[in-house]
């Protein structure tokens, strides 16, 4: 969570809100926060920090672990019509990459900017070029984009 | 259960299979839509406590109507990742 804090002047420079969720009650998530992350992070978190102690939300999203009692480490990007545009779901040991949701919310973005007119291919970061899918680009693809062009 | 390393959260369980108890607390969070979340269809509306700017509020993802949302889980408060 402290990654997500740090970055979160880029998300909201996308105009990207942000809503963590855990089985923690709020009253922890303010330990946490006053006690551990203001450490590590300026100012702390400052987004709202969600309690899901019977873990529906959890289930809602599928990300409910009935064994342990726990949330997997789930990340959802929603665009502004509330649709799941991405989903990404790990087990506890392993953490996110900031850096990788923030590039798929830019894809996404620049998908719905368009229209759906232009896609982004593999890799894609801002500046790169992007396919415009249509009958011109059926087995054409190989004269726009390669996976060496890929960074 | 074997023992997890690090991040899960030690919980009580009831014989071999794990039967978690259908809880009743007061904070937890209401009018969750009894859907699971599927890429290209609409999240899943939530009401939940939250901490957030120094005070104790409540959050529904409806909030964020109209804007790009991350929504992150995770595993618990002063775990380890």
């Amino acid at each position: 969570m402290s990654a997500v804090a740090d970055g979160y002047a880029e998300l909201q420079a996308l105009g990207v809100e942000v809503i963590s969720v855990s089985v923690d009650s709020h009253f922890v998530h303010k330990m946490w926060n006053d006690y551990e992350l203001t450490k590590m992070v300026d100012g702390g978190v400052p987004f709202a920090m969600a309690s899901d102690q019977a873990g529906n939300i959890g289930r809602a999203y599928g990300v409910w672990d009935e064994a342990q009692g726990i949330e997997m480490r789930g990340r959802f990007i929603i665009d502004p019509d509330g649709v799941i545009q991405a989903m990404e779901v790990l087990t506890p040991p392993v953490g996110r990459r900031l850096a990788e949701t923030i590039r798929q919310v830019q894809a996404f973005q620049l998908v719905r900017e368009t229209g759906g007119t232009e896609a982004t291919p593999a890799g894609w970061q801002p500046g790169d070029p992007t396919l415009k899918p249509g009958p011109g680009l059926v087995g054409k693809v190989w004269e726009v984009w390669n996976p060496s062009m890929e960074r | 259960m074997a023992e997890q390393p690090g991040c899960g959260r030690v919980t009580g369980v009831v014989g071999d299979a794990p039967e978690v108890p259908e809880q009743r607390l007061d904070e937890s969070p209401k009018e969750v839509a009894s859907v699971t979340a599927t890429v290209g269809q609409k999240a899943p509306d939530f009401t939940a406590p939250a901490y957030y700017d120094g005070g104790f509020t409540s959050v529904s993802l409806s909030d964020y109507a109209d804007k790009w949302v991350m929504l992150c889980f995770y595993p618990g408060d002063f775990t380890f990742v």
